[in-house]
C-alpha cells in the first residue's frame, strides 16, 4: 500500500514569526536553503524536527514551520538524541553555531557524533559570538581584536571538521552560506547519510565580523580559493581546473596542471575510506598556502545508535517475551504470610 | 537443648538456654572482599521466611579496593529482625560479626552494651591491628569488657573444613563469611536450609563451589553447637504481618520497578537518561535490565545530557526519568528549568548523599530538599515529593509519574542513601491496585494552541513530533500564553509565571488528607519527611506509650504541602522537625505557616537513631515551658 503525501512547498516550511536576524546575515541564506531543500525529501512535514540551542543561529526553528525545539545554551544535541532515541522515525536536525557546538556545548558535539545518533547537525560557523555582540569564539583566529580581547586573542582556535573527524564522525562536510547549490547538495547527501551527519556552514556575520569568508566566497577569488571535495574526483581547482593537490610523500601540495601533469597525477577523493586519516589532513589544508576545501570530507556507513538502541529492546523482547506487570513486581526472592500467619516461600495465591 | 547438623540426621547434645526476645539487630562487618552483604543477604531471606518483620542497612566503603584490611575498607551489613511492626534497620547491633581488627574498629561504638561480639582471631594479627590502629589486641587486653565477646579462628577452621574439597586456600577462604552465618544461625535459631537452597541454585554451574559454602555454613553451625563457650540461643518469633506476597526490596529497586509500573499503567515507552553517579547509580543499572518491558536507558555523557535527552525524549512522547544525586541535580538545574518552561513531563529523582559539592558519596543525608525546591533561575516553582522508606519508593516513583504527565510538569522526587541501599520486605501490590495513569496526546489539529490549558489542571497540550497539523515551536524564551510564541511582553510575563505557580499549587487539590499518628491535637507534634519516618515513628510510639502528648505526621509531598498542613500545625503547641540537614524543612513550615519549630537538625552522614528522637521529645516535653 503507497500513502500518497502531499506535495510541499517551501513556503510550507516558512513560519508567520517575523524573522530578527540583522539584514544582510548569512543565516538568511541557510534559512531559505533548507526550507526549499525539506520539501524535496518525501518527508511528511510533522516529522521534522528542528532543535537549537543558544545563540543567532539557534533562532532557527523559530522560523521553520516544523516541530521545533529552542532550548539551552550547547545543549541541543542531548536533547535532540532524546527525541531522536525515543522516536527513530523522526528526521531531527540541529541549527547551532560554532560558541554553542564548540564551548559550552563541545562536550555534547563529540558525545553525539562518537555515537552515531541519526540526527544531522548544521553549525553555522561565523567565528564570532553575535548573539552576546560580538565577542570571540572557539573558530576565530589568533589575536583576533573583539570586545574581550580588545589586544587580540591569544586563544588557538579549533577546525571543526577535524574535531569531529576526532569524534568519530561518520558524515562530515563543509559548505558555504552563499553557495546555495553546493549547500543544498550538501545537505542532501546528509539526508541520505544513516547516521550522524555535521555540516559546518561558513556564515558571514556582517555585524561583528564582516568578511570573514570574503576571501573564497567573492566571484574572482571562489575558483583560486576553495576546492571541491568529490567522491572519485581528483582533487584540483582553480580557474579551468588549472591547479590540482597532490601528495608529495606524506605532505599535499599545490601543482599547477598541464606540462606532463594531469588530474590523474592528484589526489583522488574517497570519502568512504574507511580511515579517517587523509580526511583529517584535508581538513588542515587553508589559506595562504592552500585552497579551503569544501565538500563531503567523510561519508561512512557505520549502525545508528538509536537503531542500536530500539534493536536491543526488540532482541530481548523476542528472548524474554514483553515482560508484564505481573511479572515486573512478582519476581525475585518472594514468601507468601498466609491467613492463618504462616509462612511460605515463593508466590501462593490467595 | 541444641541441635547439630550431619548428612543426614540431627543429633541432640548439649542444654542450651533459650531466649526468646521481640527483635534482634546484627551487624556484619568485614572486609570489603570477605562477602558481609551477601552474608547480611543470607540472614535477611531465612528471617524473611521464618515469618519476622526486618529491615537492613548496607553501610559501603567509599573506596572501590581500599587497602585490604584499613578501616575505610570495612564493609557492614545490619539487619534488625522482629516479631512485630519494625521500620528502620535498628540504632545499636545486639550482635556484631567483625571478620578483621578494623570491622571491629569501625563499629564497636555502635553496639549496644552487653552485646555479642564475633571475632575472627586469625586476623587478629599484628600486621592487622596496625592496620586498623590497635596498639594492642583488643581481643586480649580487656578492652571488650562489657561485651559477651566469642573469639573463632574462623579462618583455620573453615579450611580445615575443606581440607578434602580439593579447593585452592583462596578459595576456601572466600567461604569463611558461611562459617560465620552458620554460627549467627546458630545464635539467633534460624535454619540454614534457606541459604542451602540459595547456593546450590547460585552455583548450579559449579557444583563444587556450593558444597564448600555448604559445608562451611553446617561447620560454623556445628562449632556453636559443640563449643562449651556458646550457652545460650536466641530466638525471634515471626511477627503479626499482614496477609500477602512479599519479597525484601531496596529503595532504588523499588523506584526502578515503580517508574516501569507507570510507564506500564501511562502505556507511554519509559526512558532514562541518566548519569553514573552515587547512591543513584542502582536506578541506571536496574532499568538497563527491563529492556524487554520496553524500557529504553541511556548512560550520557555528563549530568546535563542526561537530562536534556529525557526532556528531548519526553517531547517526542516518552514517560521521561533522569535520576541523579546532589551534585548532578545541581548540574541539571537550567535543564530542568527549560522542562518548567516548556511544560513537559519529566521526573527527576534525586538520591540525596552527604554535601555540600562532592561531600559524603556513600553516606546519607537530607540535604538537597532546598536546591530541589529552589535551585534555579527565575520564578521556578516544582512539585518535589519524598519517598519515605524503600517500599515506599515504589508508590512514590508512580506518583511522581502521574503528577509529571497529568500537569505537564517536571517533578523532583527525593530519596536518600539510606533508604536507595536499605531494604526492607514489601508487600506486592495487586495489580489492579495500582493507578491508571493513561494519558492522550494532543491530535486535533484544528484550533491547537501549543499553550492553551485544561481548565483544571493548567496543562497545556502534549502534542507531539510526528502529529500533523500541530507543527510548534517549544522553547527556553518566555512563552506568549495560547500561541507559545516568543514573547517579551511584561504583562504576559507575569501572567505565564502566575500560571507555572497556580499549575504547581492546584496539584494539592488531589493530596490525599494528613495522617496523625496519635492524638489529633496536643502537646507536640513530630513533622518528618523522607527516611527519617522508620525513626520518628518508632520514638513518638515509644514516647506515647510513656504518656506523653505527642503525635506525628510524615510528608510525602513537600512542594505543594497537604492543604491541611496548617490546621494540623495548629493544632499543636509546639513542633518538632527532625531533618538529616541544618533545618530545611523547618525554614519552609516557618515561611510557609508563620509557625515556629523547633528544628532537630543530624548531619553526621548518618540515620537518626530512635533514641536520639526519642531523647529530644522528652528533653521538650520535660523541659520548663516558657510562657512568656
Ligand atoms: S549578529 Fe551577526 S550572526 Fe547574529 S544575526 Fe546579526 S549578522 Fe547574523
Amino acid at each position: 500500500m503507497s500513502v500518497e503525501l502531499p506535495v510541499l512547498k517551501k513556503s510550507d516550511f516558512q513560519t508567520d514569526q517575523e524573522v530578527r536576524w540583522c539584514p544582510g546575515c548569512g543565516d538568511y541564506a541557510i534559512l531559505s536553503a533548507v526550507q526549499s531543500f525539506f520539501p524535496t525529501l518525501g518527508i511528511p512535514k510533522e516529522n521534522f524536527v528542528v532543535v537549537s540551542g543558544i545563540g543567532c543561529s539557534s533562532r532557527f526553528p523559530y522560523y521553520m514551520d516544523t516541530f521545533g525545539f529552542h532550548s539551552i545554551h550547547g545543549r541541543a544535541p542531548g536533547i535532540a538524541t532524546g527525541i531522536k532515541m525515543a522516536r527513530p522515525e523522526l528526521e531531527v536536525w540541529v541549527a547551532t553555531g560554532d560558541g554553542d557546538a564548540l564551548s559550552i556545548g563541545g562536550n555534547h558535539l563529540i558525545h553525539l557524533l562518537r555515537r552515531n545518533v541519526g540526527v544531522k547537525i548544521v553549525m553555522f560557523n561565523n567565528r564570532i559570538y553575535g548573539l552576546t555582540k560580538g565577542q570571540y569564539s572557539p573558530t576565530s583566529e589568533v589575536g583576533k581584536r573583539t570586545k574581550s580581547t580588545p589586544f587580540g586573542s591569544i586563544d588557538r582556535p579549533f577546525n571543526p571538521l577535524s574535531l569531529a573527524l576526532g569524534a568519530g564522525a561518520t558524515f562530515v562536510a563543509r559548505t558555504v552560506d552563499i553557495f546555495q547549490r553546493h549547500l543544498k547538495e550538501t545537505l542532501r547527501q546528509a539526508v541520505e547519510h544513516e547516521g550522524s551527519a555535521f555540516i559546518e556552514v561558513y556564515q558571514n556575520c556582517n555585524i561583528f565580523n564582516d568578511g570573514a569568508f570574503k576571501y573564497m566566497t567573492e566571484k574572482e577569488s571562489r575558483d583560486t580559493q576553495s576546492i571541491q571535495l568529490e567522491h572519485g574526483q581528483p582533487l584540483v581547482f582553480g580557474k579551468d581546473k588549472s591547479l590540482g593537490i597532490r601528495m608529495n610523500c606524506t605532505q599535499p601540495e599545490v601543482v599547477e596542471l598541464g606540462d606532463g601533469l594531469g588530474p590523474d597525477d592528484c589526489l583522488t577523493w574517497d570519502a568512504h575510506d574507511p580511515s579517517p586519516a587523509l580526511a583529517f589532513l584535508v581538513a588542515q589544508l587553508s589559506p595562504p598556502d592552500f585552497p579551503t576545501p569544501i565538500g563531503v570530507f567523510r561519508s561512512v556507513s557505520r549502525p545508528a545508535y538509536e537503531l542500536a538502541s530500539v534493536a536491543q529492546v526488540e532482541e530481548l523482547t523476542e528472548q524474554r517475551g514483553e515482560g508484564t506487570l505481573q511479572d515486573l513486581i512478582y519476581s525475585g526472592e518472594a514468601w507468601t504470610v498466609r491467613q492463618d500467619g504462616t509462612v511460605v516461600s515463593g508466590v501462593e495465591e490467595a | 537443648m541444641t541441635t547439630r547438623i550431619t548428612d543426614d540426621k540431627e543429633v541432640s547434645e548439649r542444654q542450651v538456654e533459650l531466649q526468646k526476645m521481640g527483635e534482634v539487630v546484627v551487624r556484619f562487618a568485614g572486609d570489603s572482599g570477605d562477602g558481609m552483604q551477601l552474608t547480611g543477604n543470607q540472614f535477611t531471606s531465612t528471617s524473611a521466611l521464618m515469618g519476622n518483620d526486618l529491615a537492613t542497612f548496607p553501610d559501603f566503603p567509599a573506596e572501590i579496593r581500599a587497602p585490604a584490611g584499613s578501616i575505610a575498607g570495612v564493609s557492614a551489613f545490619q539487619v534488625r529482625i522482629a516479631d512485630y511492626d519494625i521500620h528502620t534497620p535498628g540504632d545499636a547491633p545486639d550482635a556484631l560479626v567483625a571478620m578483621n581488627p578494623a570491622a571491629l574498629k569501625k563499629s564497636l561504638a555502635d553496639v549496644r552494651p552487653n552485646g555479642i561480639i564475633i571475632a575472627n582471631t586469625d586476623e587478629f594479627d599484628e600486621r592487622n591491628l596496625k592496620k586498623a590502629g590497635y596498639e594492642t589486641n583488643p581481643l586480649e587486653d580487656g578492652s571488650l569488657e562489657g561485651y559477651r565477646l566469642y573469639t573463632a579462628d574462623i579462618t583455620t577452621m573453615t579450611r580445615r573444613a575443606l581440607e578434602d574439597s580439593g579447593l585452592d586456600l583462596k578459595t576456601q577462604d572466600r567461604c569463611k563469611n558461611f562459617f560465620a552465618l552458620g554460627m549467627i544461625y546458630w545464635v539467633y535459631s534460624r535454619p540454614v536450609e534457606t541459604s542451602i537452597t540459595w547456593l546450590k541454585q547460585k552455583f548450579k554451574r559449579r557444583p563444587e563451589i556450593a558444597a564448600a559454602n555448604v559445608k562451611a555454613l553446617t561447620a560454623g553451625y556445628n562449632f556453636c553447637d559443640i563449643t562449651e563457650a556458646f550457652q545460650v540461643r536466641y530466638e525471634v518469633e515471626p511477627a503479626p504481618l499482614e496477609a500477602g506476597v512479599y519479597r525484601n526490596i531496596m529503595g532504588n529497586g523499588a523506584l526502578a520497578i515503580g517508574l516501569v509500573a507507570a510507564s506500564r499503567r501511562s502505556g507511554l515507552p519509559l526512558y532514562l537518561g541518566s548519569y553514573p553517579i552515587t547512591p543513584a547509580s542502582d536506578i541506571l543499572h536496574e532499568l538497563a535490565r527491563f529492556k524487554n518491558y520496553g524500557v529504553t536507558t541511556f548512560q550520557a555523557e555528563d549530568e546535563i545530557a542526561a537530562v536534556c535527552a529525557a526532556i528531548g525524549a519526553s517531547f517526542g512522547g516518552a514517560l521521561a526519568v533522569t535520576s541523579t544525586s546532589g551534585p548532578g541535580l545541581a548540574l541539571k538545574s537550567e535543564a530542568i528549568n527549560l522542562a518548567v518552561m516548556v511544560e513537559l513531563p519529566l521526573v527527576v529523582c534525586n538520591i540525596q548523599r552527604g554535601g555540600p559539592s562532592t561531600g559524603l558519596p556513600t553516606k546519607t543525608e537530607q540535604s538537597d530538599l532546598l536546591q530541589a525546591m529552589f535551585g534555579r533561575n527565575g520564578d521556578s516553582p516544582i512539585p518535589v515529593l519524598a519517598a519515605s522508606s524503600p517500599a515506599d519508593c515504589f508508590d512514590t516513583a508512580l506518583e511522581a509519574c502521574r503528577i509529571a504527565v497529568k500537569y505537564m510538569v517536571p517533578v523532583i522526587l527525593l530519596s536518600d542513601g539510606y533508604i536507595a541501599n536499605g531494604s526492607e520486605p514489601w508487600k506486592l501490590p495487586s495489580l489492579e491496585s495500582l493507578p491508571d495513569l493513561r494519558t492522550e496526546f494532543w491530535s486535533k489539529a484544528e484550533g491547537f494552541q501549543p499553550y492553551s490549558r485544561d481548565e483544571k489542571t493548567l496543562a497545556r497540550p502534549w502534542a507531539v513530533p510526528g502529529t500533523p497539523g500541530l507543527e510548534h515551536r517549544i522553547g527556553g524564551l518566555e512563552k506568549e500564553d495560547l500561541t507559545g510564541n516568543v514573547s517579551y511582553s511584561a504583562t504576559n510575563h507575569e501572567k505565564m509565571t502566575h500560571y507555572r505557580a497556580e499549575k504547581v499549587r492546584r496539584i494539592a487539590n488531589e493530596i490525599p488528607e494528613l495522617v496523625v499518628d496519635g492524638d489529633p491535637a496536643g502537646d507536640l507534634l513530630v513533622v518528618g519527611w523522607g527516611s527519617t519516618q522508620g525513626a520518628v515513628a518508632g520514638a513518638v510510639r515509644q514516647a506515647r506509650r510513656e504518656g506523653l502528648s505527642v503525635s506525628q505526621i510524615h510528608l510525602r509531598y513537600i512542594n505543594p504541602f497537604p492543604p491541611d498542613l496548617g490546621d494540623v500545625l495548629r493544632r499543636f503547641e509546639r513542633v518538632l522537625v527532625p531533618e538529616m540537614n541544618s533545618g530545611q524543612l523547618a525554614l519552609l513550615l516557618r515561611a510557609g505557616y508563620m509557625r515556629d519549630v523547633i528544628s532537630y537538625g543530624k548531619v553526621q552522614g548518618k540515620p537518626f537513631f530512635r533514641t536520639e528522637i526519642y531523647d529530644k521529645i522528652k528533653e521538650i516535653l520535660e523541659a520548663p515551658r516558657d510562657v512568656s
